[in-house]
């Protein structure tokens, strides 16, 4: 029996050496990133031509963390980002799944048509329109809401809802709930209309329980760009306290930067998007593959 | 209560607690003018950089104190993300009473309407004392004030210059272009240096047109044609301009500067990579506290036309939507101390916009350590050109460098800068109000 399986072995080892290679490539950066920021700035660049610069040896320290906090409101911009990525995601779940499922499931005149506009806004990038989108929140009404008064007031700019809601409803959201609904038999429909329900019972009780990977799809897809955003709140957000941990990022690149407090930032807020990974490794690698997105 | 009004009833409470979640959490909402009941809001450019944030909030914090009629409350932002924040937010309407503006960007935002003349009439200190560099005007109206100025200059150690025979330069008696090409190639033949000039190359930005077009403009050569502000024929792709890009060239051909420099080029000179370093009078203190008596501070190269740096850092300004101009104003005014371009220098290792704040600094009076620098921004310093086209020249003078060092032809080079920054003139009927 060891004398069959040594060639199979044999074989495995080219390929698991080749995909050793390429983890540790792809490993690279991450692992420069976290070495360097525990080492001075001096020792950064010192250790740049050599192996070094990946190894945590020399003078190491926690220094560059602590001269984050010092430079940053770090805390304070890890939770506004987790807050807006969290809301974000329930309103995005729920809004767009709503829309699919019309889209999906009922029957009305110029439905598909509305479809392909909705696909076809996916070509449109988000920097052509940011600008005019500024324009058009600032001239947006809300009610603000103080105690037991309600009150008119215009405009969203510098509010954590102008980072949320302009990205709830997402035409690639509804299109893969509306692609994986169309998945589902349309004869659990008819059942439950036969029995009384009506078609929000039908959304609640059958489509969306029979509807978790495209659920978990959607709140991956959502994350990594409320998460990364930089652009919208660099434009629609002044006070400091609601800006989110990618603008944080700029505090560093003065005259003289320092690359150790770089690192150290860039370490601080990888790490949740690093650890949300390996929590969910399965469903982010199922959900990329069933999108056809690459990263 | 059946289940269709309970789930009315339910999808009213979810709707209404959204609503206010979203009402509580955006409490912020500011008002359009940037003042509010006496409150007029500061803009700047400090976050992540406490040592002139510090000095910005003294400064506030005093004025709070000295009467009772307006508030100032300063909003910070970090440096790279500023300019874009404020064009973003004239859009809206929504600009400070108050707002820093870096002195290459005060036509182009007092062009768009950002900025309003500031018309002071009062402070400690009269704007003519001030360096010209750090006086923003367009128009013949001043729009912006900034309390210090930088300086380019080249670093270098003594001990290496010595050890290669090459004469020590001084303000009055800077290098030739012929020397400082001997001394380059001295320097590399040498062979401790693999490139023995550092230009920053790796650079990105405001850096390339602040960096190199003092050089340009040294051999004779400018961004733009100055008189008429029309046209950049003849200044950016005249004989001297093309002599300047094929020198620009050379300096990578012959092996004297790398085409892409490391990410931290003073790091690089201090760790002894380069033998001279082009590089900003930031760095100066850190520099002598490293090299001591070695370090060197030239001045920068005589091309033909004189020594040349660029000049104008950040500095104030007051926006033109604003709702209490005269609280603005009071505010610029009372700011207008020698005590404040005293603190504002000292902290951050710049170059005090008027005399007598800098020979209150050590270093920087008659004969001390920094006074080459101060000599520096007061006879060298060029201004960027003045004229709402700045930015958009700065960024093909930065794409059109880049090519150039990385290998283009400098003559097609000029040629095809040139035809952008005409066309773009012509597109904006030159900028005329």
């Amino acid at each position: 029996m060891s004398a069959k399986s040594s060639p199979a072995v044999a074989r495995r080892v080219p390929v698991y050496a080749l995909r050793v290679v390429l983890a540790l490539f792809f490993a690279f950066p991450v692992v420069f990133m976290l070495v360097s920021s525990l080492k001075p700035d001096e020792q950064i660049f010192g250790d740049l031509g050599s192996p070094r610069a990946f190894l945590p040896v020399g003078s190491l320290s926690l220094e560059n963390y602590a001269a984050v906090f010092d430079r940053v409101p770090a805390i304070r911009f890890l939770l506004n980002s987790l807050g807006i990525s969290a809301i974000t995601i329930v309103l995005g779940i729920l809004v767009n799944s709503l829309a699919a499922f019309a889209l999906s499931r009922m029957r009305w005149p110029g439905r598909k048509l509305l479809l392909t506009v909705i696909i076809a806004t996916l070509i449109v990038p988000f920097e052509t329109f940011a600008l005019p989108l500024v324009w058009w929140v600032n001239e947006l009404p809300w009610l603000e809401v103080n105690g037991f008064s309600v009150t008119l007031t215009e405009g969203w700019l510098d509010t954590y809802r102008v980072q949320v809601l302009p990205f709830v409803a997402n035409a690639f959201s509804i299109f893969l709930f509306h692609q994986y609904f169309q998945s589902i038999p349309k004869e659990l429909d008819e059942a439950a209309l036969i029995d009384g329900a009506g078609w929000f019972g039908i959304y609640r009780r059958i489509v969306l329980p029979l509807s978790g990977p495209a659920i978990a799809t959607v709140a991956i897809l959502t994350f990594l760009p409320a998460w990364n955003s930089y652009l919208w709140p660099l434009m629609v957000v002044q006070d400091e306290e609601l800006r989110p941990v990618m603008v944080g990022i700029q505090y560093f690149f003065q005259l003289n930067v320092s690359w150790g407090q770089v690192m150290a930032y860039a370490s601080m807020i990888t790490v949740p998007v690093l650890a949300l990974f390996l929590a969910f490794q399965r469903s982010f690698i199922n959900s990329i593959a069933s999108s056809g997105v690459k990263g | 209560m059946n289940a269709k009004t309970r789930r009315l009833v339910a999808a009213s409470l979810v709707a209404v607690t959204a609503t206010a979640v979203l009402a509580g959490c955006g409490s912020a909402d500011r008002g359009g003018s940037g003042a509010q009941g006496g409150v007029l809001k500061l803009w700047t450019h400090n976050a992540g950089n406490a040592a002139e944030y510090d000095v910005v909030e003294k400064v506030v914090n005093d004025f709070n104190a000295s009467q009772t009629t307006y508030k100032v409350e300063i909003e910070a932002f970090p440096q790279g993300a500023y300019n874009d924040a404020v064009v973003a937010s004239s859009s809206s309407k929504k600009l400070p009473c108050i707002l820093d503006v870096d002195g290459p960007n005060v036509p182009n935002w007092a062009w768009g309407g950002y900025l309003a003349p500031l018309e002071l009439k009062g402070g400690e200190v009269p704007l003519d004392d001030q360096l010209p560099s750090t006086v923003g005007k367009y128009r013949d109206e001043v729009y912006a004030f900034g309390f210090y100025d930088v300086a380019l200059t080249m670093f270098a150690r003594k001990s290496v210059l010595d050890e290669h025979g090459i004469r020590v330069p001084t303000p009055d008696r800077p290098w030739t272009r012929a020397e400082f090409s001997a001394a380059l190639a001295d320097l590399k033949a040498g062979g401790k240096f693999e490139y023995p000039l550092e230009m920053g190359t790796g650079g990105s930005g405001e850096w390339w047109p602040y960096a190199y077009s003092p050089q340009l403009q040294s051999f004779g050569g400018d961004l733009v044609d100055r008189s008429s502000y029309k046209t950049a024929e003849g200044a950016l792709n005249g004989p001297t301009a093309r002599d300047w890009a094929k020198w620009f060239r050379s300096l990578v051909t012959d092996g004297y500067m790398a085409q892409k420099s490391g990410s931290s080029p003073n790091d690089d000179f201090l760790n002894g990579k380069s033998a001279i370093e082009w590089d900003g009078s930031w760095d100066a203190a850190k520099n002598v506290e490293k090299l001591g008596d070695d370090l060197l501070i030239l001045p920068p190269v005589d091309f033909g036309q004189g020594p040349k740096i660029g000049g104008a850092s950040w500095q104030w300004a007051m926006s033109s939507n604003c709702a209490q101009p005269e609280g603005a104003r009071a505010f610029l005014e009372f700011t207008r101390k020698t005590a404040y371009f005293l603190e504002f220098a000292k902290a951050t290792g710049t170059i005090p916009a008027t005399d007598a704040a800098a020979a209150k600094i050590p270093g920087y009076e008659p004969g001390g350590r920094y006074e080459p620098l101060v000599r520096a921004a007061r006879d060298f310093a060029v201004v960027r050109p003045v004229t709402p086209a700045y930015p958009y020249i700065a960024s093909v003078f930065e794409k059109t460098a880049k090519d150039i060092v990385a290998g283009a032809d400098p003559d097609a080079a000029l040629d095809e800068a040139v035809k952008q920054i005409d066309a773009n003139l012509k597109l904006n009927d030159f900028y005329a109000d």
